[in-house]
């Protein structure tokens, strides 16, 4: 039997039944497309279709369309890839590590958390796509066997290691998102009216009869993939590090990278989970679910990272002055006082003070403030790429060939490209999908709700008031 | 509360007895301690036992140590220099190990408080049936400190490469430019306020919690519960910052010329993993004496996941940075591991590889099965390889740049740890018996209680 103490803040607010729980999310996905979801999806679709021409003209016309030049040769390219990757660190952390530390206010917010994550892997690996120049080509990143003579990709890269680490971490992420879905497309075929859902979501739900075998085996799997996706989700950015650290540029050499990035990585991550449930959770009348104490709990995590970031940063600053390398003082103060300082401390003050502004609990359950900081933290945590790579390189080692760096429309146009896709693709799941975990949701009701109907599995809200109504 | 499991719940009132067996024991194994130290310190003053290796000192060890310093000093450090200044004298390795120790038990004692400040944080509750154990450990924090003080007072230079003056002084062909830039931070002033500031804070910290908690069994209620988020938060805050200064302070300005931004959380991870094992391995000693009854499998299970998921995790960075320096292949940053691993005629090597196995190889492959982590013999061997493991961390973080040449293991390094194990042990066990072993009115106790997971 487990005891739940007194002092802990309840999860599910409104006295759900089971049958309440799945009322309350299964309904979005049954219904008609609302107005408002056609006309946000209408609109991401238009701006996917902006950003495909961007993208198609840059591989038509090759990646000159780009600002690059010769001193700056990586910039927004790579700033979009490592930020998306590093927003895609969210769902499986509340999925996995969050599974490990029992934290029972995973459940309502890992589906979405999850789904995003995915969505935001892809929307950085269309970078490294483009960044190819020639996309029919990508499968040279694999190493294959191939009739080239001696043409391998080179193991020594971390360029390498990472295709291993995000295919490895896309791979899982999509596994534990799907398995974690099964009970509850069981649930939508059960409840399906026509024959054609019937028939998708009961191919899709496999066969899911809800035995007790069956729980025994999804519980089961859920830990494995937990236990495994954890190391993951920590080695994926720890390579995307690499990609910088492993190098002997100032600024980029440095070891505390890889826990760093890492962190800041969770901190961008769930600022985008708290962004897009805050809207969803009114959307979609979710608020007994994702409740004050769930965006609470989520905003501690922001201030931790937040903060480890902020140590993270002060060590660099410190260490490059302590280490009496030239370069590297030069390297930190450059970005601090250079050229590129409106990008220095765009950084500072949006990952390191703004998330501080959390330590009031006000603030902290304050859902209009915690969306602006959300949208904060995301705008900080692409400074912060942008800071680490462009500054890096635009004042190397020669002063005559010292450069600045500026956007070109394609630049914009393919970052734009990836919210179109990200957000197509979201709106597109949270019709189609449930996007809280039902399952889970229900399991944890007896424990953390705050207050249980006198009978937990009776009928759902509405078939009781109609019953009340006769 | 019910219950299901058959047997009904143990009592919860437990007071710790520390009895004079218990105490002539520490005393004797103090004294043994003593004696080895004393042996050692005698035969090393007759250069006894440390021929061979002083023979490779002076064929290859010394002029490698000479290169060595050069090379991190750059172009301005000349032979003089490396030379001079650091004539060795036999002490030098009695004072280095009481600062290894020092160093390595101020870790364990403030991961203490570590594990309570962030189980308040994150509202845990399964661990507060054992949390007593933790609270125990940071008592010992005022003797780490007032010994570190010390030394740093009585041998500093012996030690810290930074404290000779001549390397400030332009005009003395000791000058060291890169050592003088770092002068704002490495001066012996500010040093001390540094030191002392942080053995502080963490014990004032501490104080406050332990106050808090104990107040806690007497009275009830759920106000002691919050103020000790707050002031565990507060702890956090603290130790963000200084465990970082302090890793840096006490273990890399022996190196001067090197530095590493990953150093800071490395060592955190090496103390925390440490802490973890010796919480773990005072819990199964107190159930295998017949206290916390109530600490059931679930319990040690969860004791043995931090166990194992930390001892990945101190690879993590360990590695990280050992690949970073080694990819870069920079002089001023591989001379740190050039010296480790092939410098002072490689007496070194073998400690490093040591440490990777106790640390690394061996609690990941004993821990991973399920069952391993429920069984107390299992986990007490593992435990065992992290602490002692965890020593030769920070032995091989701390010698090199200190005894050089003439490092190793003999009567002086057995004898100090004894010392300070029996030391740390009568602490620990002086302040169990202070409460009682089960904080009776913590809100949480309850889900401790019922801990089970599968």
């Amino acid at each position: 039997m487990h005891v739940t103490s007194s002092v802990r803040t309840p999860l599910v607010l409104g006295g759900k039944t089971y049958a309440d729980v799945t009322e309350d999310v299964i309904r979005h996905v049954e219904g008609k497309p609302t107005k408002e979801w056609k006309i946000a999806l209408g609109l991401s679709m238009v701006v996917l279709a902006f950003g495909t021409a961007s993208v198609f003209w840059t591989w038509w016309e090759g990646l000159g369309v780009w600002g690059l030049n010769k001193t700056v040769g990586w910039a927004w390219d790579i700033t979009n890839f490592v930020w998306w990757v590093g927003i895609g660190h969210a769902g499986t952390l509340i999925s996995a590590v969050l599974l490990l530390f029992r934290q029972k206010w995973r459940t309502s917010i890992n589906r979405a958390a999850e789904a995003m994550t995915i969505f935001a892997v892809l929307c950085a690996a269309s970078f490294i796509v483009m960044h190819m120049g020639r996309p029919w080509m990508a499968y040279w990143a694999l190493p294959l066997p191939n009739t080239f003579g001696s043409l391998w990709v080179n193991f020594n890269s971390p360029l390498v290691w990472d295709v291993f680490a995000i295919s490895t971490y896309f791979s899982v992420s999509c596994l534990f998102w799907y398995v974690g879905l099964v009970p509850d497309l069981a649930s939508i075929r059960d409840r399906a009216k026509n024959k054609v859902s019937k028939y998708i979501y009961g191919t899709l739900a496999m066969g899911w009869n809800g035995g007790a075998k069956s729980w025994s085996r999804y519980e089961y799997i859920s830990l494995i993939l937990a236990g495994l996706s954890t190391p993951l989700v920590l080695s994926v950015h720890t390579i995307v590090s690499m990609d910088f650290a492993t190098s002997v540029i100032p600024g980029w050499h440095t070891t505390i990278f890889p826990p760093y990035f890492v962190a800041g990585a969770i901190f961008s991550g769930f600022a985008m989970v708290q962004t897009l449930m805050l809207v969803t959770r009114v959307v979609y009348k979710l608020e007994d679910y994702i409740t004050i104490e769930h965006i609470d709990s989520m905003n501690k995590i922001i201030t931790l990272t937040g903060s480890i970031v902020g140590v993270a940063y002060l060590t660099e600053f410190f260490i490059a002055w302590y280490s009496g390398v030239e370069y590297e003082r030069y390297a930190f103060v450059n970005r601090a006082f250079g050229p590129y300082w409106w990008a220095y401390w765009a950084m500072m003050t949006c990952n390191v003070i703004s998330p501080q502004l959390f330590w009031f609990k006000s603030l902290r359950r304050s859902v209009s403030f915690t969306f602006l900081i959300s949208i904060v933290v995301n705008i900080g945590m692409w400074f912060e790429r942008f800071v680490i790579i462009v500054t890096s390189l635009h004042r190397d080692y020669l002063p005559s060939s010292w450069a600045m760096f500026s956007p070109t429309i394609f630049d914009i146009g393919d970052y734009v490209f990836s919210f179109g896709f990200f957000f197509t693709c979201f709106f597109l799941f949270s019709k189609f999908l449930p996007v809280v975990n039902m399952a889970e949701v229900k399991a944890i009701i007896k424990t953390a709700s705050e207050k249980l109907p006198k009978n937990v599995s009776g009928v759902s809200k509405d078939e009781r008031l109609a019953e009340a109504s006769k | 509360m019910a219950s299901h499991h058959d047997h009904p719940l143990p009592t919860l009132e437990e007071r710790y007895e520390f009895t004079s067996e218990s105490k002539r024991n520490l005393l004797i194994g103090g004294a043994v301690g003593l004696a080895l130290v004393a042996l050692g310190a005698y035969l090393l003053s007759q250069g006894g036992g440390h021929e061979a290796q002083e023979a490779v000192a002076h064929a290859a060890g010394a002029h490698e140590a000479h290169g060595a310093a050069a090379h991190a000093a750059g172009e301005h450090a000349s032979e003089a220099h490396a030379g001079h200044g650091h004539a060795y004298h036999w002490s030098k390795r009695l004072w280095a190990n009481l600062w290894l120790n020092s160093v390595y038990f101020t870790g364990i004692s403030v991961i203490g408080m570590f594990f309570i400040s962030y189980n308040y944080l994150a509202q845990a509750g399964w661990s507060v049936i054992f949390k007593r154990i933790p609270e125990a450990m940071p008592a010992f924090l005022p003797v780490t400190g007032t010994i570190m003080v010390a030394t740093y007072f009585l041998a500093g230079h012996d030690m810290f490469h930074w404290t000779n003056e001549a390397l400030f002084d332009k005009a003395s062909p000791e000058y060291d430019p890169i050592i003088a830039g770092k002068r704002p931070f490495l001066n012996p002033t500010f040093y001390v306020i540094r030191m002392v500031l942080y053995f502080t804070l963490w014990y004032m910290l501490w104080k406050m919690v332990r106050g808090f908690s104990l107040e806690e069994d007497r009275v009830g209620g759920v106000d002691n519960y919050e103020k000790s988020i707050k002031f565990g938060t507060a702890f956090l805050v603290v130790f963000a910052v200084t465990s970082s200064t302090a890793a840096w302070d006490f273990v890399m300005t022996i190196d001067t010329h090197w530095f590493s931004t990953m150093f800071g959380w490395y060592t955190l991870a090496s103390w925390h993993v440490a802490g973890l094992a010796t919480m773990t391995l005072t819990i199964i000693s107190l159930k295998q004496h017949g206290y916390l009854k109530s600490v059931n499998e679930s319990h040690m299970h969860d004791l043995g996941k931090f166990c194992f998921a930390f001892s990945i995790f101190w690879t993590y960075v360990w590695f990280s940075q050992f690949l970073l320096i080694y990819y870069a292949n920079l002089p001023e940053e591989t001379i740190y591991y050039k010296e480790r691993f092939s410098g002072y005629g490689g007496i070194y090597k073998g400690p490093f590889f040591i440490n990777i196995f106790l640390n690394f190889v061996f609690p990941f492959l004993l821990l991973m099965a399920r069952d391993s982590k429920r069984t107390m013999g299992v986990l007490k061997v593992a435990c065992w390889a992290i602490i002692i493991g965890h020593y030769f961390d920070f032995w091989n973080n701390i010698m090199p740049g200190t005894v050089g040449a003439n490092g190793g293991f003999g009567p002086v390094e057995f004898g100090m740890v004894l010392i300070f194990a029996c030391a740390f042990i009568w602490s620990v066990k002086h302040q169990l018996t202070k409460a009682n072993l089960v904080p009776v009115n913590h809100p949480m106790l309850e889900e401790s209680l019922h801990h089970d997971i599968v």
